[in-house]
């Protein structure tokens, strides 16, 4: 469980990124932090594994005050992937790229063999156990970055902006990817401003702007307030859209899914030929 | 990364500022040229309190203070090697013509440290980069030297950024001895140069389209013009230079032993 | 005459061991705002390299059949010369951007040129202008957001007037506002100035709404060509991987419950908001 209280930060420069956050992560909770680019998303979600540390008020991760031990045995259970694998690869091989966390984490040599097959199983890289990480396409680089941190199996995962550059297709895989690691009890914290991508998962949001939390509530009911995104400069999902503007019909507003969609609207046909 | 603070410009504007920097480097060229005419206490005393009311002019105090104290290690070391080899070789003897003239190669030292801290304190990378596109400079010098100050502050952040993505996997860049502590380093280090070579391809491919290369007559959206200021320090600078000379040459310099 | 005109276009990267894009044969007439889209890898960013030339004279590599772009042919023609009919506009904001203010940044391509200085003046201030950054002209580009960045990307090159201006995935890391004010920018040069555009985009349901030509890759070969409207209705489109619009998607799936509809395919939410509107109070 991740609790932050009343967290402030301060950078070097004296800008004050994060004015007083307040928020608690429960264990296999799934949730996404959103906001426009500098409201300080990534910022907070850097003090969960204490790559940065509060200014003023506390981030206890299961337990443990970050300012009171290291990067590295926080990172033990929180797991973060960063927006761009190119920042982390740096290996001669894939294996030795998804060994590298293991080996700092003091795991005995079999188990590392053992995690590095499953990692690469489970991401579908198998075939590239052997090839340079710099070889592989910018896709399969993600998928390389991922399986680093899933090979040490923390409890939390962080994945920072992880549609960027996705086609289609990838997102959807991630979708996919992100409910299967829900399935096994894990926590997920995505920092994303792709809303399409949120309103296929609905997880809890938390919307950031100025370094604060101005809405938190399921995607359902957040995605779907055009005052609050207003504020916070994110734009509606695709569906909710076209149902802000059949409020007329008198159709709810809070609709994000597809499927749900087609039935509200069939319903309504249905009943008016009655 | 304070480092770099000393990098970045202060947007002031004060009159030193607004000189050219074309005729500021010139002023600097000609102080070091008199500086190593000279190598009596008095003159090198009398250059180095010359770039005070520069300084105070272009309001630059703090930092050309700090850099002083950053010299200032180098100077005693300076100071202390020309004592200690003329203690060895005048037989173990501190005479005090030798002090003094260990002094004055110290200060020789601070006046061109100093003089040259002042023209980069003084001088926005902006305008150095415009000075250099208009004096003759092969352009791709010029070119390369603003790209480089442009990304400065973009790779300073993207190796803090390198360094979290490993620390976030249990990566512990103090721990151990040296040997190891440096082998830490190879997980930020490879990363760091793939990206920065990639950022040049990008930027090569940018540069291609958007005409790079299509005429060898390349022109400006600036132009350095000169101005009063300029010409005034112009006319400062030839000054010094000729006073300097006919001193050197004809006025005999009494040193401070003699003095006493 | 068309624009752009490719026949047969085959293009290997050196040492690859096979074609980055093949026998793409397509036409883009003066004016249009082309979409090209395709899953990962199809080839739409390596087509977007050949329309200036820098495939293949920066990436050296093979190429056969034929390009013509606004009456030139590329294979015969530098880059730089290229460069004033063709302005092209890449995914990363900041490695566009070299010099140390955003007016010189602009002034960039003109400075390469040898255009004289007040000619210089008078188009950048036109371009900052025409994509809304004129205040920011004195501004480093270091200190402005990624969406402003890329919007001094595209000043810089509408500053050359070319008549074709092709964008790369232009805002992959931006947020949506911030990419839909460069969309906004883009339609805008396309439908004032009658700049032809070409841009690259996975994000149709922000984007497909301005199209009138849509070309959707897969593996390095054109799959299909022409009208949005068609195209994204079709299920073999959604099969290759391409993100259909969801309030086309949601078009799809009533008329197949039955539900009907007049009209054409809707390809952003205002569409099938009236669409929908209309059917519904009519019954």
């Amino acid at each position: 469980m991740i609790e932050a209280t009343d967290v402030r930060f301060s950078y070097a420069s004296k800008i004050e990124a994060l004015k007083g956050v307040t928020l608690t992560v429960k264990d296999g909770e799934f949730l996404a932090i959103m906001g426009q680019n500098g409201a300080g998303k990534s910022t907070f979600v850097k003090h969960f594994n204490g790559l940065l540390k509060p200014t003023s008020g506390k981030v206890i991760v299961d337990g443990v005050e970050t300012t009171k031990t290291s990067v590295a045995s926080l990172a033990r259970n929180v797991g973060f992937v960063f927006q761009n694998p190119d920042h982390q690869l740096f290996s001669e091989t894939v294996e030795e790229e998804i060994a590298f966390a293991l080996k700092n984490f003091g795991f005995a040599a079999d188990v590392i063999e053992k995690r590095v097959t499953w990692a690469l199983e489970l991401l579908s890289l198998a075939q590239y156990r052997k090839t340079s990480p710099f070889l592989l396409s910018g896709g399969e680089r993600k998928r390389v970055a991922l399986a680093s941190v899933l090979a040490w199996n923390p409890q939390t995962l962080i994945l920072d902006e992880p549609t960027i550059g996705q086609d289609h297709e990838q997102k959807e895989k991630l979708t996919q990817f992100i409910l299967q690691m829900q399935a096994q009890g894990k926590t997920v914290v995505i920092v994303t401003h792709d809303v399409e991508f949120v309103a296929e998962c609905n997880p809890r949001v938390v919307l950031m702007k100025e370094g604060k939390i101005v809405a938190e509530g399921m995607g359902k009911d957040i995605l779907t307030n055009p005052q609050i995104l207003a504020e916070s400069s994110i734009v509606l999902p695709q569906i909710a859209q076209v149902f802000s503007k059949l409020s007329a019909l008198g159709f709810p507003k809070n609709v994000i899914d597809i499927y749900e969609a087609e039935k509200i609207i069939l319903n309504a046909v249905g009943s008016k030929q009655r | 990364m304070s480092v770099f603070d000393g990098l970045k410009f202060r947007k002031v504007y004060s009159p030193i500022h607004n000189l050219d920097p074309r005729v500021k480097f010139i002023y600097v060229i000609s102080i070091f040229a008199v500086a190593i005419i000279f190598a009596q206490i008095i003159p090198l005393l009398f250059l180095f309190v010359l770039q005070v009311p520069f300084v105070l002019l272009a309001r630059v105090q703090r930092q050309w203070l700090r850099s002083l104290r950053g010299a200032a290690f180098l100077a005693a070391v300076i100071f202390a090697v020309n004592v200690g080899s003329s203690f060895f070789y005048a037989g173990y003897k501190i005479a005090p013509p030798a002090v003094e003239s260990a002094l004055a190669l110290t200060l020789r030292f601070v006046v061109l440290v100093e003089s040259s801290s002042v023209f980069f304190l003084t001088t926005s990378p902006d305008h150095l980069g415009l000075a250099l596109e208009e004096s003759h400079v092969p352009y791709e010098f010029a070119f390369a030297f603003t790209t480089a100050v442009r990304f400065v502050p973009v790779l300073a952040e993207e190796a803090q950024t390198i360094m979290d993505a490993q620390k976030a996997r249990g990566l512990e860049l103090e721990k151990g001895g040296l040997m190891k502590r440096i082998r830490n380093y190879i997980p930020v280090l490879i990363p760091l140069i793939v990206s920065a070579i990639r950022r040049s391809l990008e930027l090569a491919e940018a540069m291609e389209s958007r005409a790079w290369g299509a005429t060898k007559k390349r022109t400006n959206l600036y132009s350095l013009k000169l101005h009063k200021g300029d010409y005034a320090l112009l006319a400062i600078t030839i000054g010094i230079l000729i006073a300097a000379v006919y001193i050197r040459l004809y006025v005999p310099i009494p040193t401070i032993v003699h003095l006493l | 005459m068309a624009i752009i005109e490719t026949k047969n276009l085959t293009y290997t990267y050196p040492s690859a061991a096979k074609p980055s894009i093949a026998e793409v044969s397509i036409k883009v007439e003066k004016g249009e705002f082309v979409l090209i889209t395709g899953p990962s890898g199809c080839g739409k960013t390596t087509l977007c390299r050949c329309f200036n030339g820098l495939i293949p004279h920066f990436y050296q590599g093979e190429m056969k059949g034929e390009i013509t772009v606004a009456g030139e042919d590329v294979l015969r023609r530098h880059t730089y010369e290229m460069a004033k009919h063709v302005g092209l506009v890449f995914q990363n904001p900041e490695n566009q951007l070299f010099a140390l203010s955003v007016e010189k940044d602009v002034a960039f391509g003109l400075e390469n040129l040898g255009v004289s200085r007040p000619e210089i003046r008078k188009k950048v201030d036109w371009a900052l202008n025409q994509t809304g950054i004129y205040d920011l002209r004195e501004r480093s580009p270091h200190e402005i957001s990624g969406g402003q960045q890329q919007r001094v990307a595209i000043a810089a090159v509408l500053a050359m007037e070319p008549e074709i201006i092709v964008l790369d995935e232009p805002t992959s890391f931006l947020d949506p506002l911030s990419a839909q004010k460069i969309f906004d920018v883009i339609y805008d040069l396309n439908r004032k100035q009658g700049i032809t555009v070409i841009l690259v985009e996975h994000r149709l349901d922000l984007t497909a709404k301005y199209a009138n030509h849509l070309i959707v890759m897969d593996e390095g070969k054109v799959r299909f060509e022409g009208d949005p409207r068609e195209i994204l209705s079709s299920e073999e489109t959604r099969l290759i991987g391409v993100g259909i619009p969801k309030a086309t998607l949601l078009y799809k799936m009533l008329k197949k419950d039955g539900l009907n509809m007049d009209g054409n395919t809707p390809l952003s939410s205002e569409e099938l908001a009236e669409q929908l509107l209309e059917t519904l109070r009519a019954k």
